[in-house]
C-alpha cells in the first residue's frame, strides 16, 4: 500500500531545510515570532491533512463536491492568493548591518524585523511621502510654503517625492502615462499567465497522453473541465490585475498615502496577515478544547456533562464583546506592568495579537462545544458504539476511533463559518479599542485611523476604501467557500442561530 | 408554569455566580489593584502614596477575599470581593472613576438605547421576514439564487462600512439628516432615522438568509403538500401555514435578544453620538474604567439569561404541543 504521508513528509522536510539553510546563505538572521510558529504548525497540519484526504475516497468525495461549485472555486483561488501573501509575510528575518563586524568578530544585525513580503514590497515601504496624497496623485494633499527659483515664497501643493516623480508635466502626461503603464503591466501579467497555462497544458497532455493541441481542446470543450476553466479565468484576472498594479506601484501611490505618508497599498497588503492570523489561529487554539470537552460531555454524561455544560453556559451568557473587552483590558494592564517579559516592541505586539486570538477563542468555543455535545449524545446510542463497548474497547479508544471521525464534519463547517466573522470582528474590536496593538498593521487600525479624516475637505477617502475593499474580498470569498463546504458536508445540518 | 419559571430562575443563580467569579478573577486576580492604579496613573514615576490614594478613593485598599484585620462577619464583608462583586447581585453597581453613580447613569442612558434598538429590532425582523418570504416564494429560480448571493455580499461588508458610508452619503453629501447627536422628546426622531436605517440594512444579509433556510425547511413538510392538494394558492400556503409554523425557530433567535436591547448597540451609538448604554460601555472601555465594564458584563449576562427564560415561555404561547410542567 502506498503510504500517504511520504510525499507530505518530504515536502515539509524540504521546506524546513529551505527555511533553515537559506538565511545562512543570504547572510540574514531568521526571526520566528510566536504567531509564526503557529502558522508554520498550521501549514504542516494542512499539508498532511490534504494528503490524508486525497488518500481516502470517502473523504475525497465531499471535497470534490465543493470544487464542483463554481462560486466556491473562484473563492478558493482568491483565498489562495490571500494565503500566499500572508505566508510570505510570516517569514521574518533581520538584515545584517553594514560594516557590522564589531569587536569580537560577531556579526551584528539590524533591530528591524522584516518579512519576505516587506522585501518584495520594499519599493512601497521605503518611498514614504510627507503626509496624505490621493491615489495616483503627483501633489501632496496639504499646501506648503515653497520658494521659487528667484527666492520669492508662495503657497502651493508641493510635488510628491516619489509619486509620479518621473513625469515632467504631470498634469498633462499623467492620464496617458497611467494607461500606458497599466496596459504594459497587464500585458506582462498576460505573458506570465500564458506561460503558466502552457506548463499546465503540458502536464495535462503528458498525464492523459494527448498532444498539446488536443489537451487545449479538451480543456476548452470538455464538461469535466468546466471547474478548471472557471479557476483559470479567475487566476488570469487576478494575475493581470495584480501585475498592472505592481507595474504602476513603482511610479505612483496606487491607493494614495496615509497621514504619515506610508503607501496605503503596502498597509493593505500587510494587513492580510493580521486578518488571516485572527481568522485561523483563533479557531486553531480553541479547537482542541471544544472538541475534547464537547465529546466528553456527550459521551460520559453525568457529572462531567453537568460541569462542562455549566462552564459553557456561564461563558456564553456574558455578551461576547464585553467578555473580550474585559479580558483584553486585563491583558493590557498585565503587559503594561510586566514590560520585562518582552524582548522588543515587535515581540509585544505579536504576543498581543496571539493573546487576542486566545481571548476570541475562549469566547467562541462554546457554540461548537454545544453542537458537538448534541451530536455525541446522538452517536453514542448507535449500534457500532454499543458494539465497541460490548467488545470491551476503552473509552478513549471509542472517542478517538469512532466518535471523533464522525463529528469532524461539524468541526470543519464551524471552522470555515467562523473565519469570516473573525476577520470582520477584528475591525470592530480595533475601533472599540480592544483589538490588535496600535503598532500592528491591520484593516481595523487603518479604518480607525482614517475614519476621522472623512470630515476633512476635500475628504480623505482612500485608506478607508482600500481597507474595506481588501477586507470585503477576503470575507466574501470565505463566505462563498463556507457555503459550498456546508452544502457538501452536511446539507441538512441546520445551523440555528448561526446562519 | 409558575413552578417552571421559579425553577428556571433558581438555575440562573449558579450561572450568575459563575459570571461574577469570572469577572472578579479577570479584574482583580490577573492584575492586582496596584497594577490598575499604576496603569491609570502612568507606569513610570508613580509614587507609593499616589497609588494608595488612588486605591483609597475607589475603595480598592482592602484585602481581596478575607480581611484578617476585621472582626466577626466583617472579615468577609469588608473586602473587595464583597464590596465590588457580591453587591452586583443587589444591582448596586458602585461608582465610576469620575465618581458618578453607575446605577443612575444606566437608568438614564437606557432610554436612548431603547429608542435605537427597538425600532431596529422590530422593523429589522419584518424586513428580514418579508425578504426571506420573497426568496422562498421564488425558490430555486434565478431570483432566489441571486437573492442569496446578495445576502452573502451584504453579510461580507463590515458593519463599520455601513455606518461610515451611510453617515457620509446621507448626512454629509445629501444633508438629509444631521450626522450625529441626540435630543430629548420627539425632536430626537431626526437623529434616530439614519442609525435605525443603517442598523436594519446591516442585519438584512444574515437575517434573511437564516429565515429563508427556516422557511425552506418547513416548505418540504407534509402539511404543506396537503395544503397545496386542497387547492390553496401558493401565497396562502406561505402565509397561513409556512409562516405560522416557522414562528417557533424564529422565536428562538428573536426573543432571546429582547432583554439585551437595553444594552444598545456599541458601534451605532458611538458613531452617532447617542448617549445610550452602548456608547457608555465603549467610553468605559476606552478610558479603562473597570467599574463600568464590570457592571455592564454582569448586567448583560442577567439580561441574556432573562432572555433565555422568556424564550422558553414564548414557546408555550406559540406552540401548544410544548408544555412546561
Amino acid at each position: 500500500m502506498k503510504k500517504f504521508w511520504f510525499l507530505p513528509l518530504l515536502l515539509v522536510c524540504g521546506m524546513t531545510a529551505l527555511l533553515v539553510l537559506l538565511p545562512g546563505l543570504l547572510g540574514v538572521k531568521p526571526v520566528v515570532l510566536w504567531t509564526d510558529r503557529f502558522i508554520y504548525l498550521l501549514v504542516v497540519a494542512v499539508i498532511f491533512l490534504t494528503a490524508y484526504i486525497r488518500h481516502k475516497p470517502h473523504l475525497r468525495l465531499p471535497w470534490r463536491h465543493v470544487l464542483n461549485n463554481r462560486r466556491a472555486l473562484v473563492a478558493v483561488v482568491i483565498l489562495c492568493a490571500y494565503v500566499c501573501i500572508g505566508l510570505l509575510d510570516s517569514i521574518h528575518y533581520r538584515q545584517p548591518l553594514q560594516g557590522g563586524n564589531a569587536h569580537n568578530g560577531e556579526k551584528l544585525y539590524s533591530v528591524e524585523v522584516f518579512s519576505v513580503l516587506d522585501t518584495l514590497l520594499s519599493h512601497l515601504r521605503e518611498r514614504t511621502e510627507k503626509t496624505y496624497s490621493a491615489p495616483f496623485a503627483y501633489q501632496l494633499y496639504a499646501k506648503e510654503t515653497l520658494s521659487a527659483s528667484d527666492g520669492s515664497q508662495y503657497r502651493d501643493y508641493p510635488r510628491l517625492k516619489y509619486g509620479a516623480a518621473h513625469l515632467q508635466d504631470p498634469a498633462g502626461q499623467r492620464g496617458q502615462d497611467i494607461l500606458f503603464k497599466a496596459l504594459l503591466g497587464a500585458g506582462q501579467g498576460l505573458i506570465i499567465f500564458a506561460v503558466f497555462m502552457l506548463v499546465m497544458l503540458a502536464y495535462l497532455a503528458r498525464r492523459q497522453l494527448l498532444s498539446l493541441k488536443h489537451a487545449w481542446r479538451h480543456c476548452r470543450h470538455n464538461d469535466s473541465m468546466a471547474g478548471l476553466r472557471v479557476a483559470l479565468f479567475t487566476l488570469a484576472v487576478l494575475i493581470i490585475l495584480s501585475s498592472a498594479i505592481w507595474k504602476l506601484s513603482f511610479f505612483y501611490h496606487v491607493f494614495g498615502t496615509d497621514k504619515v505618508g506610508q503607501d496605503v497599498l503596502y498597509l493593505a497588503l500587510k494587513s492580510i496577515r493580521t486578518g488571516l492570523v485572527i481568522g485561523t489561529l483563533t479557531t486553531m487554539i480553541m479547537l482542541p478544547f471544544a472538541i475534547l470537552l464537547g465529546i466528553m460531555a456527550g459521551y460520559f454524561r453525568g457529572w462531567v456533562d453537568d460541569l462542562i455544560q455549566y462552564i459553557y453556559t456561564t461563558l456564553s451568557s456574558v455578551p461576547g464583546i464585553l467578555l473580550i473587552a474585559a479580558a483584553v483590558l486585563s491583558i493590557q494592564v498585565y503587559m503594561a506592568n510586566h514590560p520585562e517579559l518582552f524582548e522588543s516592541v515587535r515581540d509585544q505586539a505579536d504576543l498581543k495579537l496571539l493573546a487576542l486570538c486566545v481571548v476570541l477563542g475562549i469566547t467562541s468555543w462554546t457554540g461548537l462545544c454545544r453542537l458537538l455535545r448534541g451530536e455525541t449524545l446522538k452517536l453514542r446510542e448507535m449500534d457500532y458504539i454499543q458494539a465497541a463497548t460490548a467488545f470491551g474497547v476503552g473509552h478513549f479508544t471509542i472517542i478517538g476511533r469512532h466518535l471523533l471521525p464522525n463529528v469532524l464534519h461539524i468541526v470543519l463547517i464551524m471552522v470555515v463559518l467562523d473565519f469570516s466573522g473573525l476577520v470582520l470582528a477584528e475591525a470592530v474590536l480595533s475601533y472599540v479599542g480592544v483589538g490588535v496593538d496600535p503598532s500592528t498593521i491591520s484593516w481595523g487600525n487603518m479604518i480607525n485611523g482614517a475614519r476621522l479624516e472623512l470630515a476633512r475637505e476635500p475628504i480623505v477617502w482612500w485608506s478607508l476604501v482600500a481597507a474595506f475593499v481588501f477586507m470585503f474580498t477576503l470575507v466574501l470569498a470565505a463566505n462563498l467557500f463556507s457555503d459550498a463546504v456546508r452544502d457538501a458536508f452536511d446539507p441538512r445540518l441546520s445551523m440555528r442561530g448561526k446562519a | 408554569m409558575f413552578a417552571y419559571i421559579v425553577r428556571r430562575i433558581l438555575y440562573a443563580i449558579p450561572i450568575l455566580i459563575g459570571v461574577n467569579l469570572l469577572t472578579f478573577s479577570l479584574f482583580f486576580l490577573v492584575n492586582s489593584p496596584d497594577d490598575m492604579a499604576r496603569m491609570h496613573l502612568g507606569v513610570k514615576r508613580v509614587t507609593v502614596e499616589a497609588i494608595d490614594k488612588w486605591k483609597q478613593e475607589r475603595g480598592y485598599d482592602r484585602p481581596l477575599l478575607y480581611n484578617a484585620g476585621a472582626k466577626g462577619l466583617a472579615a468577609l464583608t469588608d473586602t473587595i470581593f464583597f464590596d465590588k462583586s457580591v453587591s452586583l447581585f443587589a444591582f448596586d453597581f458602585g461608582s465610576a472613576d469620575d465618581g458618578r453613580d453607575i446605577g443612575f447613569d444606566i437608568s438614564q442612558r437606557m432610554w436612548p438605547s431603547l429608542a435605537i434598538a427597538v425600532p431596529i429590532f422590530i422593523v429589522g425582523i419584518l424586513v428580514n421576514i418579508t425578504f426571506a418570504m420573497l426568496l422562498a416564494f421564488f425558490r430555486a429560480t434565478y431570483i432566489d439564487i441571486w437573492g442569496v448571493v446578495l445576502c452573502v455580499v451584504l453579510m461580507s461588508i463590515s458593519a463599520l462600512f455601513y455606518i461610515i458610508g451611510g453617515q457620509f452619503l446621507i448626512g454629509k453629501l445629501l444633508h438629509l439628516v444631521p450626522i450625529s447627536g441626540y435630543d430629548t422628546g420627539l425632536s430626537a426622531i431626526k437623529f434616530l432615522i439614519l442609525p435605525v436605517i443603517i442598523g436594519i440594512i446591516g442585519g438584512v444579509g444574515a437575517g434573511s438568509r437564516w429565515y429563508r433556510t427556516i422557511f425552506l425547511e418547513e416548505i418540504n413538510r407534509d402539511y404543506v403538500r396537503t395544503a397545496r392538494a386542497k387547492g390553496l394558492s401558493e401565497l396562502a400556503v406561505l402565509f397561513r401555514h409556512v409562516l405560522k409554523n416557522a414562528m417557533i425557530p424564529i422565536l428562538t433567535g428573536a426573543v432571546v435578544v429582547i432583554p439585551t436591547l437595553f444594552m444598545g448597540s456599541l458601534l451605532i451609538e458611538s458613531f452617532f453620538g447617542i448617549p445610550g448604554l452602548g456608547s457608555y460601555t465603549i467610553d468605559a472601555i476606552r478610558n479603562q474604567d473597570f467599574a463600568i465594564v464590570r457592571a455592564m458584563v454582569f448586567l448583560g449576562s442577567v439580561l441574556y439569561i432573562f432572555g433565555l427564560i422568556l424564550t422558553d415561555i414564548s414557546y408555550t404561547l406559540v406552540d401548544p404541543r410544548i408544555r412546561l410542567d
